[in-house]
């Protein structure tokens, strides 16, 4: 296909994707906005004022570029595993398929679909922390760069997810047993500099630890890990699990028997 | 020479729990015909539609659409095709007129382009009028005549429907095979699966009948029933007929008091058969054939095929 007709099949996948978001907006976009109000008002507002300043800010101001980046990096995954699974399940996918569609069209049209439910998920949040505390972007462009590529990360690994899951209950597997302890010990709430050894050495391994520091520094201008290397391992899971997925979809794997 | 609409060659399909459900098919199908390709269930046919399709990978061999090789020039072959499967696969939750207007999408045409061809081809399958509705809402005959919409979306020189009426009503049916039999005429070139074997014998040229992943015959519908050598008629009488007249080549029997099967070969001619019975007193009212010659000749090609393989 030509440069102009994957840009058409690319159009028409993420209007697909921005339409189901805001169809099932119920679903998509108002749990996020609830869970972390929740999370504001107990973590930032009641302990949060019992807990003394983190890096020079407030705990709330601490956490909301780490909460911010948590529902940006669970929306993301979540978005395109169940969508893409319910392309799979419902045998629509096949609509796809069958097309003369090149599979990174396929791919990029479900990231961007993912990422774009990521970024409103995240713009959401922001916008409730505002009626917590300030807020001053401090590098707008570190701040949008981190967010494109966490979610990218997340959404590239919510696709391999969906590709080998043949059931529902295996795209919740990773978000209870994976996603949610890595974000939980990922620097969300704390800085990893409090933690002892072998503690502090364990958390770099800790992907999700490098995208939260980098949305921070972003935001509060601080961060736990050299922005260059959370830019950089951010850069080498984006590289490597696009590879996977588009492996994944020329072999057909999940998808054609 | 005119390049085959399909030119299937050799082509085999192992699947990974070891069921060979191709052993080497080829087949040729001309541009502009009506093919028909029949087989029991479990035969091999949606596995050969599957491949085709891009949906199912081959263990070996090629076929080409319209001459472009579907493994080397994968998304130029697929421009061509237009398939129409046997299982309802599209989203339940979208629109019909989206459903149609994103399918082209894929095929990298415009939204506007789009949007003219969903209502041209929604209008023509009668489903205007559900455009706007949730696809989940439609009938049975609605969904599968969406995905004939569907189907037409990229303008296929070749579209393939994989048992397109199962289920669905004989007005429907009917309706869905005028489209079919007008897009056939303007040129489309058309494979069909069924297990109606009458849509078969009226709406398809040639023919192939596979079973057990091999091609048991391909060749032209009407050579094909040529072949059938003897046919049963029904005979609807008004009462019980008595002692039937013998009849060289014939074998006469009477099933009950309203009603006599007349098994005979294609050679003998029908009136000396009610001369015969004209004269013994008995009176035809209606006749019918027992069963579609089609299907007779399809049973016994399939049995002869397996008794060849045992």
């Amino acid at each position: 296909m030509s440069a102009a007709t994957n840009l058409v099949a690319l159009n028409t996948i993420v209007r697909r994707e921005i339409a189901r978001i805001l169809r099932i907006w119920t679903q998509t976009l108002i749990p996020p906005a609830i869970t972390m109000t929740l999370y504001f008002v107990i973590f930032g507002k009641l302990i949060g004022s019992r807990i003394g300043l983190m890096h020079g800010f407030t705990y709330m101001q601490y956490i909301v570029p780490g909460l911010v980046m948590m529902s940006i990096i669970t929306n993301s995954y979540g978005n395109i595993s169940s969508s893409f699974f319910g392309a799979k399940f419902g045998r629509f996918v096949e609509e796809m398929l069958v097309s003369p569609m090149s599979n990174w069209v396929i791919l990029l049209g479900y990231v961007t679909g993912a990422v774009t439910r990521g970024v409103i998920v995240g713009a959401l949040v922001l916008v409730i922390a505002l009626f917590f505390t300030d807020l001053h972007v401090a590098h707008p462009i570190i701040t949008f760069l981190s967010v494109v590529l966490g979610a990218t990360v997340f959404s590239l690994a919510g696709f391999v997810n969906a590709v080998f899951a043949k059931k529902f209950d295996d795209i919740a597997l990773v978000p209870t047993f994976v996603l949610t302890p890595l974000t939980y010990l990922g620097g969300v709430f704390y800085s990893v500099d409090l933690l002892g050894e072998p503690w502090h050495t364990i958390s770099l391994a800790n992907p999700i630890l490098y995208m939260v520091n980098a949305f921070r520094f972003g935001v509060l201008g601080v961060s736990d890990v050299p922005i260059v290397t959370a830019f950089i391992v951010m850069l080498v899971f984006v590289v490597g699990l696009s590879g996977i997925a588009l492996r994944l979809l020329s072999r057909g794997v999940g998808l054609r028997s | 020479m005119t390049t085959p609409a399909l030119n299937v060659n050799n082509l085999r399909k192992t699947y990974g729990n070891g069921v060979e459900a191709l052993k080497g098919i080829s087949l040729t199908v001309e541009p502009g015909d009506f093919y028909a390709l029949l087989g029991p269930n479990g035969a091999g046919k949606s596995t050969l539609i599957g491949i085709l399709s891009s949906l199912v990978n081959s263990t070996s061999g090629d076929a080409e659409i319209f001459g472009v090789s579907i493994h080397k020039h994968r998304s130029e072959a697929m421009r061509l095709i237009g398939l129409v499967p046997q299982e309802l696969n599209f989203n339940q939750f979208e629109k019909p007129f989206d459903i149609c207007v994103n399918q082209a999408g894929f095929y990298g045409i415009g939204r506007a382009e789009a949007s003219l061809r969903a209502e041209k081809y929604l209008k023509e399958l009668r489903l205007w009028d559900k455009a706007h509705g949730q696809a989940r809402t439609l009938s049975g005959g609605m969904k599968r005549r969406l995905m004939i919409a569907r189907a037409m979306m990229n303008e296929p020189k070749l579209l393939i429907l994989d048992e397109p009426t199962a289920g669905v009503d004989i007005e429907i049916r009917r309706s869905m095979w005028q489209f079919v039999s007008g897009i056939n005429a303007a040129g489309t070139t058309v494979i069909l699966t069924t297990h109606y074997l009458e849509e078969a014998e009226q709406l398809c040229r040639n023919i192939a009948i596979i079973d057990q992943g091999r091609i048991v015959q391909n060749t032209s519908m009407k050579s094909l029933l040529a072949t059938l050598d003897v046919e049963t008629f029904v005979l609807d009488v008004p009462s019980a007929p008595g002692v039937l007249p013998v009849l060289p080549g014939v074998v006469l029997r009477t099933l009950d008091d309203h009603t006599i099967e007349a098994e005979m070969s294609r050679s003998h001619d029908l009136n000396s058969l009610f001369a015969a019975l004209s004269s013994h007193g008995v009176t035809v009212t209606s006749m019918r054939n027992k069963s579609n010659r089609l299907e007779e000749l399809f049973v016994r090609l399939v049995e002869h095929g397996r008794e060849n393989a045992a």
